[in-house]
């Protein structure tokens, strides 16, 4: 596998949560335009990971050790806000803002930062609906409640969202994990789409889906990376004795 | 056969427990009736034109109206709201985004205490802060005593209103890269908005009906005065004056006065309703 950058750098990731360690220190590359997963057992730290990455976990009241680059530069050494801009996020549940209709929910990135011109917006909100492949399907109904949509819908509706802002690197938490097959799938295809102009990093219960959605694969276990390589390669031949063993669900 | 597989006793058990909630409500709801129709009774009779644009007459001239009062308790719960809500919202938001610390729990016990306060105390406080140092009664006065006792209810329910907001709506908001501050007003908020209106309505309600704080802070007046100098009159101290007078025109204006109270706070809870109505159903 060849890499031409990276997109974000991490050494050395010590999450805390009061006096719980979620993580024990992680050093995780993440190249350019590429998905990486990360897998492991509930409770290994694979959220806390990713909610570094955007400084979400102290919005928690977690603190963080160690040091995360984006670009090289310093993600903790810049305003939260920026760069939570820079590296949007979608979430495990689909949580589109309930007093707002579809189009609000899209433009609410950007309305939230000041920008009011109407033409603009409308021209965010169909590009970014048309990323997230919900444009044919609400393009008639704008102006109902982002609500108002099934799960898988709720789900592109937030990915949507996320794209309006422009973020460079998209993180998502299990956001297949409250949809059904046919709306897994479609994000799956969503996923293959965007990473073309985006570094996406997502955390998956589903090995299959890490699979077939991921270039590299992590394998987090206990708040440690076990092992990280080319998605092929772990799920063919993993180099751990126990990435193998969750991978093929002899534990986990 | 043990008692909880009987199936018999156990439906007699739920009916009983059903009949006790029912009656619960009943003696709860029944006073609210009889205060309602005894005041359109008695009240009713004596509500005509006269009443809402007239002025009252001079003691021992029957007739008459009280445009003044009515005028009167409007400038006082508009200055209450002018002062309160605002203050109130704000506090209520500090609380429940901000107030995860030692200020905010000082802050959140003083406001309980405020709020058991009565209301004649309130009355004292704002006459010592007001009508003291103004040297004269006013409406300003009376308009201060009621947002003192709106603010403790109306920061306690925008707190925990906003504290019933699902966590995912204020992270989704965060990781779009909005700032706290804007992620409260804009996204938060309205999501709490209906909780908070039923809050704020409550307090108007109660501000409304205050007759304690208004007596030596707006004391009443007997003429016409929309000037927020002057002392002013309000339809709970006219109450209150023409109740306790021994003229049976004065009483029977009484009646009619807490009648048309009671109905003008039910129109505004109506009104209000109406348009805090959720845009978009339940959440």
């Amino acid at each position: 596998m060849t890499v031409n950058k990276y997109k974000i750098n991490t050494k050395n990731i010590v999450a805390w949560f009061g006096k719980t360690r979620a993580l024990k220190g992680v050093t995780l590359d993440v190249p350019e335009k590429q998905v990486v997963a990360i897998i492991g057992p509930s409770g290994c730290g694979k959220s806390t990971f990713l909610r570094s990455l955007n400084r979400m976990h102290e919005v928690a009241g977690g603190t963080i050790e160690g040091t995360v680059l984006l670009d090289g530069v310093d993600a903790y050494g810049i305003d939260p806000v920026v760069l939570r801009r820079r590296v949007g996020m979608v979430f495990q549940k689909p949580n589109p803002f309930p007093t707002m209709s579809i189009f609000d929910n899209v433009a609410a990135g950007l309305r939230l930062n000041g920008i009011r011109d109407r033409k603009r917006l409308a021209g965010v909100v169909e590009k970014s609906l048309r990323q997230a492949a919900l444009w044919d399907e609400v393009k008639d109904v704008l102006d109902k409640s982002g609500v108002s949509l099934s799960g898988g819908q709720q789900q592109r509706l937030c990915i949507a969202r996320t794209l309006a802002v422009s973020p460079e690197v998209i993180l998502m938490d299990e956001p297949a994990s409250a949809l059904d097959p046919i709306a897994t799938a479609r994000i799956e295809e969503l996923i293959h789409e965007l990473k073309k102009e985006y570094t996406i990093v997502i955390v998956t219960h589903n090995m299959q889906q890490a699979a077939r959605v991921s270039d590299l694969t992590a394998f987090l276990y206990l708040g440690e990376l076990i092992e990280y390589d080319a998605t092929t390669k772990i799920f063919t031949t993993p180099g751990n004795k126990q990435t193998e063993d969750y991978i093929t669900g002899r534990f986990g | 056969m043990r008692p909880g597989f009987n199936h018999s006793w156990r439906k007699f058990k739920n009916g009983g427990m059903i009949s006790l909630s029912v009656l619960s409500v009943l003696v709860a709801v029944i006073p609210l009736f009889l205060i309602f129709f005894y005041t359109l009774s008695r009240g009713i009779s004596s509500v005509n034109m006269d009443f809402f644009t007239r002025m009252p007459k001079p003691v021992g001239e029957t007739g008459g109206g009280m445009a003044n009062a009515l005028a009167g308790t409007g400038i006082l719960v508009g200055l209450g709201c002018l002062f309160g809500l605002p203050i109130g919202v704000m506090a209520g938001i500090y609380l429940a985004e901000f107030g995860n610390n030692r200020f905010g729990m000082v802050v959140r016990f003083m406001t309980d205490v405020m709020s058991g306060i009565p209301s004649i105390v309130i009355g004292v406080v704002a006459y010592i802060l007001v009508v003291l140092p103004m040297g004269h009664f006013s409406a300003l006065a009376g308009g201060v005593a009621l947002a003192l006792l709106m603010i403790p209810t109306v920061t306690r329910t925008t707190e925990e209103m906003l504290k019933l907001v699902p966590h995912a709506y204020r992270e989704a908001a965060l990781a779009l890269g909005v700032q706290q501050w804007k992620a409260s007003l804009r996204v938060i908020l309205p999501a709490a908005m209906k909780g908070i209106t039923t809050g704020l309505l409550l307090a108007i309600a109660r501000a409304a009906g205050e007759t304690a704080p208004l007596l030596f802070t707006a004391l009443g007046n007997r003429f016409w005065s929309t000037s927020i100098n002057e002392p002013i009159a309000s339809l709970t101290v006219i109450i209150y004056d023409y109740a306790k007078a021994p003229f049976d025109d004065w009483n029977r204006q009484a009646w009619a006065a807490a009648f048309v109270l009671i109905a003008l706070i039910f129109i505004v809870n109506l009104v209000f309703r109406y348009f805090a109505r959720e845009k978009y159903g339940r959440i």
